[in-house]
């Protein structure tokens, strides 16, 4: 089985958000970048079937020279090889077909990504991915066991969860669930060591028109100040008469 | 045309879908259009013409009893396509997320998901939505045809604009591909608010120091109608099952009213529940960050506060039946 775990990188979750450029770009001043943690936990997942079932692991970004430490953390984790699309992630569609063109040429079964980055929120890319390559595709996905060719996935759903019966091709939009947190990797010395060898290959990217175009940035306007009131029969009145909502 | 895709539940058309319909009216307004609504095996469509609709394309189909993205998504491509819209409006649900990007890709169309308000402009077109999980906006144009437009949830409101609607069967062409995935069985609580739909949430962090203690949060939960939540930490210690965990990796939060209790407010918790109206902080601890990023916030010990919170919320409620 080749499995291919499309990577985001992506700003810590701690990070102060700020732009620059009069507001059109992201500011990554003192940011720290990591995987994107929906994209950390298809990972683990996929270490876990190159464990115990024999797969290949191949992980992909679509961005700049910039993101080669996070498909290096990737390596060290424990993923096979990497391959960096050499563009500017810009718009979800772009991003899916940049990506599509290598889940084709490498003919992978198990195409993995996050439910969505934590920095753009889109949640488009493995489901444009998944039918611009006609494979099946399953969306905030918690559960997955592959046998042969025939796969059994679980699907968060509003209020509940669905299983259902499909077959790989496959593409997943995962999230946490699919792994525990508990079971994330963090790379060791020897991960380390073995992944400044592993293949990271540089690929030019295909030809591509954006759908769309972020024109500005702003950040919400600052919070007005707390109430802080001191007994339950306050709070009720508040909520009642000021806020409205009870 | 600006067509709306309208989701149901049990045949029910849900209250974001409502939403969704005041806001393609305000779209067909500036636009100097019409609301189309398409609505996949719902019983009563009745509501539709109050928020706005001028017609309903009503699909019936038995094959189409449970939400399945791909067939979905080929329903609402031709719905689209016969009504010539260049405006497709969804809603934010799991489902909607689900089946857009393949609606996407078949209309040729630029999506732009968690959108918080109308176009700025609509040629070119131009909206603003929700990025970094709520710690900014950005302002987008969308450069194709047709655009698809992924509503946030409570961003818009549930605005009347009273129209007679039309009602038309609408009978989309499915194939075997839109049925290739088989959907097992559906373990969901029937009896619960979920987050998703929740006007008010209730929510517990590590300050409630185990999960013996959640008997109250659902006390208190029940007595306002609310789903319960939680923090990642409590998810993570297996207190509470992870579909409860709220936040950047969690679940995002938008309701009117989001009550955290023994919550201290880690950024990625704050970032994920931001676009909720009203915030309620209970803790003991006045320097947690949580008072900083709420509206209301009381200090003191949860398990005195939490009770007879609940207690007065029941007599008001029973004064204000």
């Amino acid at each position: 089985m080749k499995i291919l775990v499309c990577i985001s990188h992506v700003p810590d979750t701690t990070s102060k958000i700020n732009f620059t450029d009069g507001n059109t770009k992201f500011d990554t001043n003192g940011v720290q970048f990591v995987i994107n943690p929906n994209d950390e936990f298809g990972l683990t997942r996929a270490m876990w079937f190159k464990e115990k079932q024999g797969a290949t692991v191949h992980v992909v970004n679509v961005g700049g020279p910039e993101t080669e430490p996070t498909l290096r953390k990737a390596l060290a984790i424990g993923a096979d090889e990497a391959i960096r699309i050499n563009t500017a992630a810009t718009d979800g569609f772009s991003v899916a077909k940049q990506l599509a063109n290598v889940a084709k040429e490498g003919s992978y079964d198990l195409v993995i990504g996050g439910r969505e980055s934590i920095d753009y929120n889109g949640g488009m890319v493995p489901g444009m991915l998944a039918k611009l390559t006609g494979a099946n595709f399953v969306n905030t996905c918690i559960g997955l066991e592959i046998e042969g060719d025939k796969a059994t996935a679980i699907r968060e759903i509003d209020g509940g969860k669905e299983t259902l019966k499909t077959s790989l091709p496959l593409v997943i939009g995962c999230q946490k669930g699919l792994v525990q947190e508990s079971d994330l990797r963090i790379p060791n010395m020897r991960g380390i060591m073995q992944a400044r060898t592993k293949p990271l290959n540089v690929k030019e990217p295909i030809a591509s028109n954006a759908e769309t175009n972020t024109i500005s940035f702003e950040k919400p306007a600052p919070k007005g100040a707390i109430k802080l009131v001191d007994s339950v029969d306050e709070l009720i009145n508040l909520l009642h008469n000021e806020a409205k909502v009870i | 045309m600006i067509l709306v895709y309208t989701e149901s539940e049990e045949g029910k058309i849900k209250k974001v879908a409502l939403e969704a319909v005041a806001y393609a009216k305000g779209i067909a307004d500036q636009m100097g259009t019409s609301v189309a609504a398409v609505s996949i095996n719902a019983n009563d469509i009745s509501e539709l013409g109050k928020y706005g609709a001028s017609k309903v394309l009503q699909v019936s189909n038995d094959k189409l009893g449970k939400f399945n993205a791909e067939a979905y998504a080929d329903v609402i491509a031709q719905a689209a396509k016969n009504e010539d819209a260049k405006v497709i409006v969804i809603t934010s649900s799991a489902n909607s997320k689900f089946l857009a990007p393949a609606l996407a890709v078949n209309l040729e169309a630029g999506y732009v998901p968690n959108v918080i308000g109308l176009p700025e402009s609509t040629s070119p077109f131009k909206i603003k939505s929700n990025v970094f999980t709520n710690k900014a906006f950005a302002l987008t144009e969308i450069k194709t045809d047709r655009k698809i437009i992924g509503l946030g949830k409570n961003s818009y409101g549930l605005k009347e604009n009273e129209t007679s609607a039309t009602s038309e069967t609408f009978s989309p062409n499915l194939d075997a591909h839109d049925f290739a995935m088989e959907i097992v069985s559906v373990d969901k609580a029937t009896d619960k608010v979920t987050i998703a739909d929740a006007e008010i949430v209730v929510s517990g962090g590590r300050g409630l120091k185990g999960p013996e203690n959640w008997g109250m949060i659902e006390e208190l939960a029940k007595t306002l109608g609310a789903a319960t939540a939680c923090s990642k930490p409590v998810s993570d210690m297996g207190w509470r099952p992870h579909s409860e965990h709220v936040g950047q990796t969690g679940k995002p939060v938008a309701s009117n009213l989001y009550i955290a209790i023994g919550i201290s407010g880690a950024i990625q918790h704050l970032a994920g529940i931001n676009a909720s109206k009203v915030k309620v902080v209970i803790n003991n601890d006045p320097e947690a960050p949580f008072f900083k990023a709420a509206d209301y916030g009381m200090v003191g010990d949860a398990f005195e506060i939490v009770p007879k919170l609940t207690e007065k919320l029941k007599e008001f409620k029973a004064q204000n039946a």
